[in-house]
């Protein structure tokens, strides 16, 4: 059993609150990836699971053991550093073997051990190498080699892939994923790019000036945001907001905002308060001036080959995004547009950045003149 | 109209700039030439002085006479060959001992994170800067009961006064330069922290300890007063107290001939260090002083 | 609670430490400690054991030495002088070095070389190169008819406190020189780059980019430096031995404690040289602080 939970945990350096109140339930061989902007506490989160940073409050236990006081080298966790963090003066071969090394176990068990985890990475033919020597990619593997070789319950990877290439960084991902397949070991995976979140989660962990945003699979996060910051923070190109004011009519709000929107959703609540509407950018659909329900003005377009991105700026001075299928005619660039959407795809949010559930059942009507 | 003007001024030729430039360059090399006369003369005239017997001692001819009679004598002279090898003792276990003393006290200041850890590395400091004389008397006292006065060992206690709180600076700086993931790695590899020092931090720190121990090297080699203070006979004198004491009969007949030989020889062990590691000793000098 | 692994941790820190303690303890706090206490007592360097308490009568009678004041104002003169003209050609050569001219890999290790000459040793060297008769400075000073007959340098008493001066600025303006050029090579070709660009003349390159940008690596080697020049002992010690132009108080208080063997009152002319020492530090550390807090 190596499942991890952390209970109210908490940490500051000085006055500074890094962590605040954490509370998180990873289960026995899931893949979950913790996310957020840079500075979200993210890596320290990942350094308390290991051990190497102590948490000021709350409680870290693994596989059901309270080891808020064990040092890390007890735990049971390997770590795969950001810098790779090899050590320099060591062949290959010594700095995956090294903890072994550390731990007594005899030299020929050692250098079996080494070769069996070297030859599963492929890299069984740099074992005398320095690390300078090695090629980024390959130092990854190393990397990941020293972390296997202990045979861990628990990996914990602090954004492995950011030093890479990008071509490099998906055949990375692609291994790291396949890894998972056939260790079944808990990982937990820090990332400040979600793609990578996406594609190798079960469950994403999005975090926020320290705090927990949201926990859910990939699918929940990206239809169902619990919030403004995560429904912002999941999804490329990020979701289109716009400021609306409001009027309840019952358990219909009546939202107004620039480019003529006028927009009713059924809430299912008198009191919604909604401040905010977001619709992602693949929901939104460019259509003639005067139709759709927002107007705007169509200002560029951007050609990335195989898709196209519009950026539309709407009266209150908002740019949104919005993903096309095919180029649109230059002549229509830099003139007025309409965008139109279904009613299903808002998202409506309170001032205090909570999304409001809203109904499907619209009542929508067309942009005023 | 005016900031047409503004962004593109009146252009001289291109001759003029390129004169200009020459004529920058001709003065920025003429005063190099001047800082490597200004440096390097007097040690120059030193060697010149030495190689010259007698009368041609007086005469300013600015080319050696590469006669090293003053230099056989110096090598037949037992009590200068003896400071000689009191200050090789003196100075080689100063620095040993300041480098393991220093890279210990280094490691905990650097990388373990303690309350009063400020407070020991001011007090470290403060100690670098204590004017040497302040702690004569309790010094001459402590030599005393040690039975070490007029030793050459009472001196290596000595110097650990001005190079221990200096080597543990630097090597602090240096230690700190290290990736944190790479001892977090060690921690988690399962090393103590004994183990992160000497398996881990030490085989890395070659350079910086290279840095740090010529610069701990050359203050003992060269340290003055307590080697004046602390040792009595001439058998016991470190080599910059001897030449310090070496004195002629009268003023006119002083031996400058013999003390630039000496000078030399006590000197040229140096600079070669010096020349070879130049680019470690200003690493080591600016560590300390610039991050800190 | 896991203050226990960080409670390890301070443990260990303190094993670490535990040697550069003990030295601490063994050769700079207790013998400070002795000094104190000596300068209170009316001992004697033949037999330390036997003293009585005389409270403050060493202090004052140092106080009362018109000789301790020729030190004091003789280090001071010799700290500010030296210091001055150190950072002024420090600085200057420091400019030179940093500038991509050829053969400065070359002056760069050269500069070394005054700075690693024990003080011993680069006294006797000057010493002998200022020499009335014979010396190479009178020798080129009279053949370039600046002089009729050789200027007696080191035995003038008008004269030998500017030698020490002299001296001293050879030996230390290398220090003064890599410090700055370090503090030089922190910052960022691209911000000359810009100025070049946009047309800033060198002069005022200088006094507006350079200099401010510099101020903190000049600061902390000025700090070091007038520290340094403030315990000056074997340059004017070997030159001139006790010749009261060159006393600086370290002479003075050795002179008393060794060569006169007053334990007692060389004690307490030890005592107020920390205390100069540790007032000036104060001071120079607090204008640096200021400057900072105005900086930012």
């Amino acid at each position: 059993m190596a499942s991890v939970s952390l209970h109210a945990v908490s940490k500051s350096f000085g006055t500074h609150a890094v962590i605040q109140g954490v509370e998180l339930q990873i289960d026995d061989g899931e893949f979950v990836v913790f996310v957020g902007p840079s500075g979200c506490g993210k890596s320290t989160l990942l350094r308390i699971v290991a051990g190497l940073v102590a948490p000021s409050s709350g409680i870290v236990a693994i596989g059901g053991d309270d080891v808020t006081d064990v040092p890390a080298s007890r735990r049971g966790v390997a770590f795969v550093f950001q810098s790779y963090a090899l050590y320099p003066h060591m062949s290959v071969a010594r700095n995956i073997g090294f903890a072994l090394e550390t731990l007594g176990m005899a030299r020929d068990a050692v250098s079996q051990k080494v070769l069996g985890v070297a030859r599963m990475l492929k890299v069984d033919h740099l074992m005398d190498r320095r690390p300078r020597e090695l090629s980024g990619g390959q130092r990854q593997r190393v990397a990941i080699g020293r972390a296997l070789v202990r045979q861990p319950e628990i990996f914990l990877f602090d954004e492995p892939l950011s030093n890479l290439d990008s071509d490099l960084r998906m055949e990375m991902r692609l291994e790291i994923a396949r890894l998972h397949t056939e260790l079944k070991t808990t990982m937990i995976y820090v990332t400040h790019d979600q793609s990578e979140a996406m594609t190798l989660a079960d469950r994403i962990v999005v975090l926020n000036q320290g705090r927990v945003e949201q926990v859910g699979t990939p699918q929940q996060l990206y239809h169902a945001p619990d919030n403004r910051f995560v429904a912002g923070f999941i999804g490329s190109p990020r979701m289109n907001f716009l400021n609306v004011s409001s009027r309840q009519e019952g358990e219909v709000a009546v939202l107004t905002g620039a480019g003529n929107l006028s927009l009713a959703l059924t809430t299912g609540d008198a009191q919604s308060g909604i401040a905010e509407i977001g619709i992602r950018p693949e929901a939104l659909r460019l259509v003639a001036e005067g139709e759709g329900r927002i107007a705007c003005i169509l200002e560029r377009v951007e050609d990335l080959g195989h898709e196209h991105f519009g950026y539309c700026r709407i009266s209150d001075g908002t740019v949104w995004v919005i993903r096309l299928p095919q180029a649109p005619l230059p002549d229509r660039i830099g003139k007025p547009a309409g965008l139109d959407f279904a009613g299903s795809a808002v998202y409506a949010f309170a001032a205090d950045g909570r999304r409001v559930a809203v109904g499907a059942g619209h009542v929508a009507e067309g942009p005023q003149p | 109209m005016d900031t047409a003007t503004l962004s593109r001024p009146l252009r001289k030729p291109s001759s003029f700039h390129r004169a200009k430039r020459r004529i920058v360059r001709g003065l920025q090399i003429f005063a190099l030439l001047l800082v490597l006369v200004y440096t390097l003369f007097p040690y120059y005239w030193a060697f010149v002085s030495s190689t010259k017997q007698g009368a041609a001692l007086y005469h300013s001819a600015l080319v050696p006479a590469l006669d090293f009679t003053y230099y056989r004598q110096l090598i037949d002279n037992p009590i200068f060959m003896g400071s000689l090898l009191n200050s090789a003792y003196v100075a080689v276990c100063t620095t040993f001992l300041s480098l393991v003393i220093g890279v210990s006290a280094a490691y905990a200041l650097g990388r373990i994170e303690f309350p009063q850890r400020r407070a020991v590395l001011m007090i470290v400091l403060m100690i670098s800067i204590f004017p040497q004389v302040v702690v004569l008397s309790g010094m001459f006292e402590l030599i005393n009961w040690f039975g070490l006065f007029n030793r050459p060992s009472a001196l290596i206690l000595t110097y650990l006064l001005s190079t221990v709180p200096f080597t543990t600076w630097i090597l602090t700086t240096f230690i700190r330069e290290f990736p944190r993931e790479l001892e977090e790695a060690a921690i988690i590899d399962g090393c103590s922290h004994f183990r992160i020092l000497t398996k881990i931090l030490l085989p890395l720190m070659g350079p910086s300890l290279a840095s740090t121990g010529i610069l701990a090297f050359i203050l003992a080699w060269n340290e003055f007063l307590f080697a004046l203070t602390f040792t009595l006979t001439d058998e016991n004198r470190t080599v910059p107290v001897a030449i310090g004491l070496i004195a002629g009969t009268s003023r006119y007949e002083y031996p400058f001939g013999q003390i630039m030989a000496a000078s030399v020889t006590v000197t040229l062990p140096l600079i070669a260090v010096v020349l070879v590691f130049q680019r470690r000793i200003v690493a080591g000098l600016t560590a300390g002083a610039v991050k800190g | 609670m896991s203050a226990k692994l960080a409670r390890r941790d301070h443990r260990a820190a303190w094993l670490f430490l535990l040697p550069v303690l003990v030295v601490i303890l063994l050769v700079a706090v207790w013998p400070l400690a002795r000094t104190f206490y000596f300068a209170f007592t009316d001992a004697y360097l033949d037999d330390p054991s036997v003293y009585s308490i005389v409270w403050f009568d060493n202090f004052i009678e140092v106080l009362n030495d018109r000789s301790w004041w020729v030190a004091v104002r003789n280090t001071l003169v010799f700290t500010v002088i030296s210091v001055a003209i150190e950072t002024g050609l420090g600085l200057a050569i420091a400019l030179l070095l940093n500038a991509a001219i050829p053969g400065r890999g070359l002056a760069r290790a050269a500069i070394l070389v005054p700075w690693a000459i024990p003080v011993v040793v680069a006294t006797k060297m000057w010493e002998w190169m200022l020499n009335d008769q014979f010396g190479v400075i009178n020798k080129i000073l009279s053949g370039l008819g600046l002089v009729d007959h050789g200027i007696a340098w080191t035995a003038s008493s008008s004269l030998i406190m500017g030698v020490v001066i002299f001296v001293d600025v050879w030996m230390t303006t290398p220090f003064m020189v890599l410090l700055i050029l370090a503090g030089l090579q922190l910052i960022s070709p691209e911000i000359f780059e810009a100025a070049d660009v946009d047309g800033i003349p060198a002069w005022k390159r200088f006094w507006s980019i350079t200099l401010p940008m510099l101020r903190p690596a000049i600061g902390v080697a000025v700090l070091f430096r007038v520290l340094d020049a403030l315990r000056m002992f074997d340059l004017a010690y070997v030159l001139a031995a006790s010749n009261e132009n060159v006393m600086t108080v370290s002479i003075y208080a050795r002179d008393r404690l060794i060569s006169f063997q007053e334990l007692g009152v060389g004690s307490a002319a030890s005592t107020w040289v920390f205390l100069l020492v540790a007032l000036v530090a104060i001071i120079i550390i607090g204008v640096l602080r200021l400057d900072r807090a105005a900086g930012t």
